[in-house]
């Protein structure tokens, strides 16, 4: 094995590493410990871009951890789609360990940079890995992290929404035993490529269960991407942490759509009998009342990170309707729409935090206050941001829902979709300009109390911009990264690749 | 009574009892009830390959029939992982209860109608 070959664990290691050398160091000395993060951000990045390059021959690359082979050892797996996942990972999470430094934020606790390292970690664990197991594993390792970063800064109000999330969570990964203990028990396997082979050649008399198994397995993955009625921890725990560790958490709940996308069509496919496509039902539906939720709850919301929540909300409640339609198509613009989505959830949390911070007293309310310092920046990035959340024209969001719609077009469900995605987009457009124009345009009046902050320096405008210009970036290459997306669908829609890339051509 | 009826319906037992006590309004029930959960959760695991008594995990030279030893392994992680996670509740539990003197999942105070905990 060549160096490059094993460069596909780099995202892995190195966060592994950093993690806790980055504790160690800090106590010491704050600088030593801040290079160290820096460091492990920008190789984690560097290698994210370099799996992205590799992965663009089209070829399936495994990678037997130990070389351990499979199906018996854990390998991990690096296709279009999980180098994408990697490379937003590590753009996301660099932009927001800046804001985190620009803005103090990792001074307000202890082991900010560990656990973020950790959280880093866990997520690209997630996205890399070929075993079930090893996905749990990952999954507890994300989550374990993100109660510390979730913590983070403390409060009565923060610990309590901590709570209620570990408990979720943790109920969560019970189910997400049992389901993989009902697949283990049925096919003997854990490795996803080989348990696609033994699913497929499965007895009648095993059909049942393995129905119970996917749709388990789903649930897992449905409440750890907050889909409709699972979504009821969300709101409360993004509204109640740090913005900028809200900002990383924009891509937790598309982690969940990821495992999703990665497990269903490759075992519980067109191969699997009267498994087949067994979430997709449910899907449709949680789609849809994730994006009427999601958007309404746009509307109603009565702060900043309240909303940006809400809006992460509907964005997954988007995305699943057409992930649900288990087509190509569909899913290539699913895959568009989830990358920039991602960036407009983390962006609108990064301008809520940019704002609280100077107009002290009103915080994040969405009411209207005396002038602060910035306003007019902030009420810039915060339209920039509204638009790309809430799908205008020209920002990516718009871009996202065409293809949507346009692949959508025609398939079992479609006019609900159509209904679905039109109808959202207008409350959220009301929402999102009802909230801003209280925010930047009316001024309090004359009597009401002045702002107690202290000015600004303008650097946390920073990070929000970055992403924004990310953003535009993406309208402007819609084409190059559409066809992209398409590329990574035609990956994930043939899972007979997959299995030969991990299992070798003999199965 | 077969012993793959007692094991299951032990583990229905404790997924009862779980459930019931995880949807509790007070945060010491609910850290009862993940405990609970979790302990079928591992039951359950241990199980999935299959019941076979007085057969050894390894392999070797004089047994012809070995229990599974993965799903063993399994129950070992699971079984760090939620004894951990059970500890990190406890903690969050408590720091909330003393930060905001009130022990209900939801946060709001404790009426003096509610059943003692």
């Amino acid at each position: 094995m060549s160096a490059s070959d094993h460069l596909m664990i780099a995202p892995v290691i190195v966060p592994a590493i950093v993690a806790p050398v980055a504790m160690l160091s800090m106590r010491r000395r704050r600088a030593l410990g801040l290079s160290v993060s820096l460091g492990g951000c920008a190789a984690t990045l560097a290698a994210a871009i370099a799996l992205f390059g590799i992965a663009q021959d089209d070829a399936i690359r495994s990678y037997a951890l130990g070389a351990w082979s499979a199906p018996f050892g854990i390998v991990l797996v690096l296709d279009r789609l999980s180098a994408t996942m990697l490379l937003v990972a590590a753009i996301l999470s660099t932009v927001v360990w800046v804001h985190a430094i620009v803005t103090g934020a990792d001074r307000k606790g202890w082991h900010f940079h560990p656990l973020f390292h950790f959280q880093l970690l866990g997520i690209n664990g997630a996205f890399l890995t070929g075993d079930l197991f090893n996905l749990f594993v990952f999954f507890e390792v994300l989550l374990i992290a993100s109660y510390g970063l979730m913590l983070h800064g403390q409060g009565a109000l923060r610990l309590k929404a901590g709570v209620a999330y570990v408990v979720v969570n943790i109920v969560g990964s019970a189910l997400f035993l049992v389901a993989l203990g009902l697949l283990y028990g049925l096919t003997a396997t854990l490795n996803m490529a080989d348990l696609a082979v033994r699913v497929a050649a499965l007895g009648r008399e095993d059909q049942g269960l393995l129905r119970i198994a996917g749709l388990l397995l789903t649930t897992v993955f449905a409440l750890k991407a907050a889909a409709v009625p699972l979504h009821l921890w969300l709101p409360r725990t993004y509204a109640a942490t740090m913005p900028v560790v809200a900002a990383l958490f924009a891509i937790m709940t598309k982690v969940g759509v990821y495992a999703m996308i990665r497990t269903v069509p490759l075992v519980f496919g067109a191969s699997a009998g009267a498994a087949a496509w067994v979430p997709a039902p449910w899907l449709l539906p949680a789609g849809i009342m994730g994006a009427i939720i999601g958007f309404v709850g746009v509307l109603v919301a009565r702060g900043m990170r309240e909303q940006a929540a809400f809006a992460v909300l509907a964005s997954t409640g988007t995305l699943l309707m057409p992930v649900a339609v288990w087509r190509e198509g569909a899913l290539a613009a699913a895959l568009y729409y989830m990358v920039q989505a991602i960036f407009a959830g983390a962006a609108l949390f990064l301008v809520a935090d940019a704002t609280m911070r100077r107009r002290g007293q009103y915080a994040d309310a969405v009411v209207p206050s005396p002038r602060f310092a910035g306003q007019d920046a902030a009420g810039l990035l915060y339209l920039a941001a509204a638009i790309a959340a809430v799908g205008l024209p020209p920002l990516t969001g718009f871009v996202g829902k065409l293809l949507i719609l346009d692949a959508s077009f025609a398939v079992p469900g479609w006019p609900a979709i159509w209904a679905t995605i039109l109808g959202t987009t207008l409350i959220g457009v009301v929402g999102f300009a009802r909230s801003g124009s209280s925010l930047f345009w009316k001024t309090a009046a004359p009597d009401a109390d002045p702002i107690s902050a202290m000015p600004r320096p303008r650097a946390d405008f920073i990070a929000p911009a970055t992403l924004l210009i990310l953003l535009a970036a993406l309208t402007v290459f819609a084409g190059w990264a559409a066809a992209q997306a398409h590329a990574a669908a035609a990956q994930v829609m043939a899972p007979g690749r997959y299995i030969t890339a991990v299992l070798g051509a003999a199965r | 009574m077969s012993l793959e009826f007692l094991v299951a319906s032990a583990i229905a037992t404790l997924v009862a009892g779980g459930i019931y006590l995880a949807l509790r309004a007070r945060t010491f029930q609910v850290v009862l009830g993940l405990t609970l959960l979790s302990y079928a959760v591992n039951l359950f695991l241990f199980a999935v390959g299959r019941l076979v008594v007085d057969r050894p995990p390894l392999w070797s030279k004089d047994v012809t029939h070995h229990a599974d030893p993965l799903p063993q392994a399994l129950v070992l992680t699971a079984i760090v992982i939620t004894f951990g996670m059970t500890a990190l509740t406890v903690i969050l539990s408590l720091r909330s209860f003393l930060e905001s003197g009130s022990d209900q999942v939801d946060g709001r105070a404790g009426r003096d109608g509610d059943e003692a905990a």
